[in-house]
């Protein structure tokens, strides 16, 4: 059997939502490593986008600690503005963007604002970026955080990057073209919205955890979809593209 | 060829050129390309020139507004993200959100997509754009300067944002001649955009060279020379952040930050270390020593020229 940590396994399934031939936005740390090993197994054909003005093919060679370093410009398929990278997203023409944060909640909106009041904050987080951007206008989301009930919450204090807001239709009654988060990746499981209310349900269990730790770590009352799965461990081919993409392993400690 | 007058009067000090453009409570953009090319040198010089008020634009810029809000400059961040992007959080950002330390700032919430497009309205004109990607968020509640509003024409939900016209826009550009005509390469986030929305603009060219080479590639020049009103040789102003071509990122530089930075004493003694002390960017390249010319871009790998030959 292959040896992998958690935060490997999070990686992988994170590159297993990647299609064949996607535009992915891609964002920073850990989705980069996910990006680079979609590219070198199932997904030969995904394009790779970064807001900073970078699109690329090929996975960069060497270690990025942000999506601006040099090694994520050489030899890329584009080197442009914000606006025209953004622009494919708010064109419709991206499939799907990975973002993170300190707080999700039961219909995934994501909060990387403000923790308490805006206008008094208990913790004022570094912002958005261009979260909301992504959360609005790729045609799905994927979310990824570590499981924790302080951070997977009922309701979160700010919602920066919009899920389904309220649940059920309310995202499109607010006029959101994208088709929203369509699974939250955590350290311990997969959530996925489900039936009318689009409420994130358990869908799937990472190996060497249990339903009940999962429950426990969750801060809404979690249900599960009928046939909840056991996520696939990484394959030997996933690992060997994974070492091959995070030589140091930087962003799998 | 024609003969093109040159104009020298724009090269002068980094010292200088703030000294001449940028008043107290100016709006300033400092770093628009997001983590690469941030105008560190001129976030050190409005530290040492005791700017207050200020109001920094810029979608993110890494711990350059940090450093700007613990030195008591500023009064308003209009931006979308502000941090350490390696180290995470800014511990000044949040003594002041948090606290009101060194005294409270107004934050403008944005998404880096909608205040593009505010120096996009800035840049050309529009008094307003409308913008669909920050729908649903709170920032339409936090930032009571974007409104609601139904599309007349599909009667759908749109979000209306004003222009941004920022007073003073930093740029570090790898080239430039003494005209202020530049050539940029690698990704540039809005710095196009932020440049022509600012009244004045300030370059930082870590390299001055012959209005030829400028002018063998006008495909490569972002900002024209007759849109800039200061130019500065500032080598390295992009340090701990990277240039394409000319400079790695200081990762540790970043780090060592976040560590020294945890309370208002710890600021105050990295501030008097890295800026209050050295009286400019030479003494800070001086400092750095070794830890910079490791960071120097020694490799090659030149683009295939264009031609723009005519006959």
């Amino acid at each position: 059997m292959t040896e992998y940590s958690t935060q490997e396994l999070m990686i992988i399934a994170a590159a297993r939502q990647i299609q064949d031939g996607e535009r992915i936005f891609v964002g920073m740390r850990l989705p980069i490593t996910a990006y680079g090993v979609a590219r070198l197994t199932h997904a030969p054909n995904a394009v790779g986008l970064f807001e900073s003005g970078v699109a690329r093919y090929e996975p960069a060679d060497g270690m990025l600690y942000t999506m601006c370093d040099g090694p994520n410009q050489l030899g890329a398929a584009w080197t442009t503005g914000l606006i025209q990278i953004m622009g494919l997203l708010s064109g419709g023409r991206v499939h799907a963007g990975f973002i993170g944060g300190a707080e999700v909640d039961r219909y995934g909106n994501i909060n990387t604002s403000y923790i308490g009041d805006t206008e008094n904050p208990k913790v004022k987080l570094p912002g958005s970026g261009g979260a909301p951007d992504i959360a609005a206008m790729a045609e799905r989301l994927v979310i990824i955080i570590n499981h924790q009930k302080h951070r997977l919450v009922e309701k979160v204090d700010f919602i920066t990057s919009p899920g389904f807001l309220d649940g059920g239709d309310a995202r499109t009654k607010a006029g959101l073209p994208g088709g929203g988060p369509a699974v939250l990746i955590t350290d311990r499981a997969i959530l996925q919205p489900y039936g009318p209310t689009n409420e994130f349900h358990l869908a799937s269990i990472h190996p060497g955890h249990t339903l009940e730790e999962v429950v426990q770590n969750t801060g809404w009352a979690l249900k599960s979809v009928p046939d909840v799965a056991q996520t696939p461990p990484p394959t030997k081919e996933e690992m060997d593209a994974l070492h091959h993409i995070d030589k140091e392993g930087f962003w799998r400690s | 060829m024609g003969e093109r007058a040159i104009n020298n009067h724009k090269l002068t000090s980094l010292a200088a050129a703030i000294a001449t453009y940028v008043q107290d409570g100016a709006a300033i953009v400092l770093g628009a390309a997001l983590e690469n090319a941030v105008p560190f040198a001129a976030t050190h010089e409005l530290i040492r020139q005791g700017r207050r008020n200020l109001n920094m634009i810029a979608p993110i810029s890494d711990i350059s507004t940090d450093m700007l809000i613990g030195a008591g400059c500023v009064a308003e961040v209009t931006g979308a993200w502000v941090g350490n992007v390696s180290g995470g959080m800014g511990h000044n950002f949040r003594r002041a959100a948090e606290h009101g330390l060194p005294h409270p700032i107004k934050i403008n919430d944005y998404s880096n997509f909608s205040i593009g497009m505010a120096f996009f309205a800035g840049a050309y004109g529009l008094p307003y754009i409308p913008v669909k990607s920050i729908l649903g968020s709170d920032i339409l509640k936090s930032n009571q300067k974007i409104k609601l509003a139904k599309d007349p024409f599909s009667g759908e939900p749109v979000a209306l944002v004003p222009a941004l016209k920022p007073d003073v826009a930093f740029l570090v550009v790898q080239r430039a001649d003494c005209d202020g005509n530049s050539h940029i390469w690698g990704s540039t986030g809005l710095t196009q955009e932020a440049s022509i929305a600012a009244n004045k603009i300030i370059v930082l060219a870590d390299e001055i060279v012959e209005p030829e080479v400028i002018a063998s590639d006008p495909s490569r020049v972002l900002i024209p020379g007759f849109g800039v009103d200061a130019v500065c040789h500032v080598p390295a102003a992009c340090h701990p952040a990277p240039l394409i071509g000319k400079w790695k990122r200081d990762n540790s530089f970043f780090h060592d930050y976040h560590k020294e930075t945890r309370d208002p004493a710890d600021f105050a003694r990295w501030c008097d270390e890295w800026v209050r002390d050295l009286p400019d960017h030479a003494a800070y390249r001086a400092k750095l020593g070794g830890q910079l010319e490791e960071l120097r871009v020694l490799g090659d790998a030149p683009s295939a020229p264009a031609n723009y030959a005519t006959e």
